[in-house]
C-alpha cells in the first residue's frame, strides 16, 4: 500500500484511501470446476477501482464474493478470506442481509422491481428499518434520486412504474436503490452495456461523484471506459489475478505482458 | 516481435506508421549530408537542391500527424500501442526541425558559396555532420528494431557533438578576432555549427522519446548538457 501511495503522488494523482476490501488466497469453485485461483487484491476505500479481463475470467464470479452472492449458486464454494473493513465477510456468525445491504450492486440490464419508481427505492431501507416515518422516507427517496441524478426527470413521476422508464434512467433508478440501504461499498457488473454515450456519461459522471463517499468497483469490457473511471484496476486471466494498478499504469506501462496483449487488442 | 493485433487494419496502420518515419528520417539524413555537401564544396546548385527538397520532409510531417490524430480517434490505443502513436508524433516533429536545420544550413551554403572558406573550420564542420549523421541513423535504427540500449548510446554521445561545437566555436571566434573581414563568413559557419549542434539535441529526444516507447519510462539520469558557450565571452577565450 505505501508503494502505491507514493507512486499516485509522484505521478501527480489523488493518493488513494487505505484498502476497504481486502481479499487473500481467494479460490472458487463450481463443483469440481475451479473459477478462480488464489486472488489476493486490496481494494482502496472512497475510490474506483475497474475489474477487466476477457470473458468468462472471473470478474462476476468474484464479485459475488464481495456480497456472498455464490452462497445463492448450491454448487458454488468459497476458500480464502474476504475482509471488509476488517471485518471476515465469511465468518458465520455475519449477517448476510445487512453484508447485502453494506454491499450493494447493480447489474449488466437494468431491472427495476416492477414497482413504482418510489418503491423501488423505499424496498430496501423499509426492510432494514433505515427510516422511522414517512417523511424520513420520502426525504430519503428524494435524496438517492437527486443523488442518482434521476430527480429532475422522475419528480412528477414517482408513483408511475421504474419500468416505463428509459434503458438509461433505469440503471441510475438502479443505482439509487443500491445507494439507498446506505452501503459502503457499491459492486457495478458492466452497468453501461446497454447504455448510449450519453447515458454511459450520466452513469459515469454519477460514479465520480458517488466516489467521494463510497468505494466502487465496477466490472466493463470497455477499456475506454476503465481508463476514464477508475483510479485502478485489475487484470484478471483464466481465473488468475494477474496484474493490478494504477489505472495510468495499466494503460499506458503494463508490466504482464497479457495484460497488455489484452487492452491492446492482441489476443488470440 | 509481440504478438500481431487481432484487427489487422490495425496493425497495418501501425506498420504504417514506421515506414513513414523511417522514410522521413532517411529524408532527413539525406538533406543534412547534402546541405553539408553544397557547403564544402561551394555549389549553390546544390544548395538549391537540398532547400527544394526539405519540402518532402513538410509534406511527411503532416502525413504522420494526421494518421497519428485519426488513429488516436478512431482506435484508441492504449498501453504500448499508445507509447507507439504518441512516438511517431513526436519523433516526427524533431525529424522536421532537423530538416529546418539541414535547409538553414543549405541557405547558408548559397550565401558563402562566393567566399573562400578556412579549410580547418570546414573539415571540422565535416566530422561534426559525420557524427550528427551517424547519430541520426543509430537513432533511427533504434526506433525500428525498438532497442533501448542503442537509444540511451545516442543519447550519452550527444557530448561529442557538444563538444565539438564548443571548440568550434573557439575556433571561429578567433578567426573574427584575427581578421575583422571574415566576420560575415565567419559567422554563418558560426550558425551551420550551431544548426548541427541542434540536430543533435533532436537526435537526443528522439532517443529519450525511443526509450520511453520501448521501456515505458523515462531515461533515469539527466541529459548531458554540452554548449557551454551560452556563458563565454569574447574577452574570456583562451
Ligand atoms: N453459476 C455457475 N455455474 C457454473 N459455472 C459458472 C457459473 N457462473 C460462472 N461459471 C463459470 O465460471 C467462470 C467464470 O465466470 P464469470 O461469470 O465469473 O466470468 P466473467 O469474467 O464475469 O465473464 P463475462 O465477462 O463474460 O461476464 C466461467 O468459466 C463460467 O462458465
Ligand atoms: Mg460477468
Amino acid at each position: 500500500m505505501e508503494h502505491q501511495v507514493v507512486h499516485r503522488e509522484a505521478i501527480g494523482a489523488e493518493p488513494l484511501q487505505p484498502a476497504t476490501i481486502i481479499a487473500r488466497n481467494v479460490n472458487v469453485f463450481y463443483g469440481a470446476k475451479q473459477a478462480l485461483f488464489n486472488v489476493d487484491v486490496d481494494v482502496p476505500r472512497n475510490a474506483i477501482t475497474a475489474f477487466i479481463g476477457p470473458s468468462g475470467c472471473g470478474k462476476s464470479t468474484f464479485l459475488r464474493c464481495l456480497n456472498r452472492m455464490n452462497d445463492t449458486i448450491p454448487i458454488c464454494k468459497v476458500t480464502g478470506k474476504i475482509m471488509l473493513d476488517g471485518q471476515d465477510i465469511y465468518d458465520p456468525d455475519l449477517d448476510v442481509v445487512e453484508l447485502r445491504a453494506r454491499v450493494g450492486m447493480v447489474f449488466q440490464k437494468p431491472n427495476p422491481f416492477p414497482k413504482s419508481i418510489y418503491e423501488n427505492i423505499a424496498y430496501g431501507p423499509r426492510i432494514h428499518g433505515l427510516t422511522r416515518t414517512k417523511k424520513e422516507l420520502d426525504e430519503l427517496v428524494e435524496q438517492c434520486l437527486e443523488k442518482a441524478g434521476l430527480l429532475k426527470e422522475v419528480h412528477d413521476r414517482m408513483h408511475e412504474p421504474g419500468t416505463g422508464l428509459s434503458g438509461g434512467q433505469q440503471q441510475r433508478l438502479c443505482i439509487a436503490r443500491a445507494i439507498a440501504t446506505r452501503p459502503d461499498v457499491i459492486l457495478m457488473d458492466e452497468p453501461c452495456s446497454a447504455l448510449d454515450p450519453i447515458a454511459t456519461a450520466k452513469v459515469e459522471e454519477l460514479m465520480d461523484e458517488l466516489k467521494e463517499n463510497y468505494t466502487i468497483i465496477i466490472v466493463t469490457h470497455s477499456m475506454q471506459q476503465a481508463a476514464r473511471v477508475s483510479q485502478r484496476t485489475a487484470f484478471f486471466h483464466l481465473g488468475k489475478l494477474v496484474e493490478v494498478g494504477d489505472t495510468r499504469q495499466i494503460f499506458t506501462n503494463p508490466r504482464d505482458k497479457r495484460t497488455q496483449d489484452y487492452i491492446t487488442g492482441r489476443f488470440g | 516481435m509481440p504478438q500481431q493485433h487481432i484487427v489487422k487494419s490495425y496493425e497495418d496502420e501501425l506498420a504504417l506508421l514506421d515506414t513513414k518515419i523511417a522514410r522521413m528520417g532517411g529524408l532527413a539524413e539525406h538533406n543534412l549530408g547534402q546541405a553539408f555537401d553544397a557547403l564544402q564544396r561551394r555549389d549553390p546548385r546544390q544548395a538549391e537542391m537540398a532547400i527544394v527538397a526539405d519540402q518532402a520532409i513538410d509534406v511527411l510531417e503532416k502525413d504522420i500527424e494526421e494518421q497519428v490524430i485519426g488513429m488516436i480517434a478512431r482506435r484508441q490505443p492504449l498501453a504500448d500501442d499508445l507509447r507507439h502513436v504518441m512516438a511517431a508524433l513526436k519523433i516526427t516533429s524533431d525529424l522536421e526541425r532537423i530538416g529546418d536545420l539541414a535547409k538553414n544550413i543549405a541557405k547558408r551554403a548559397s550565401a558563402i558559396a562566393e567566399l573562400s572558406h578556412p579549410k580547418p573550420v570546414i573539415s571540422g564542420l565535416g566530422r561534426m555532420v559525420e557524427l550528427a549523421l551517424h547519430q541520426l541513423k543509430t537513432v533511427l535504427d533504434a526506433y525500428a528494431e525498438r532497442d533501448a540500449e542503442r537509444a540511451i548510446e545516442v543519447w550519452r554521445n550527444d557530448q561529442r557533438i557538444d563538444a565539438m561545437y564548443n571548440s568550434l566555436f573557439r575556433e571561429l571566434l578567433t578567426y573574427m578576432m584575427e581578421d575583422p573581414r571574415s566576420i560575415g563568413l565567419s559567422t554563418h559557419l558560426l550558425f551551420g555549427a550551431k544548426n548541427l549542434e541542434r540536430v543533435g539535441d533532436h537526435t537526443t529526444n528522439i532517443a529519450e522519446i525511443v526509450h520511453y516507447l520501448v521501456r515505458g519510462e523515462p531515461i533515469s539520469d539527466d541529459r548531458p548538457k554540452g554548449d557551454d558557450t551560452s556563458s563565454l565571452l569574447v574577452g574570456s577565450n583562451d
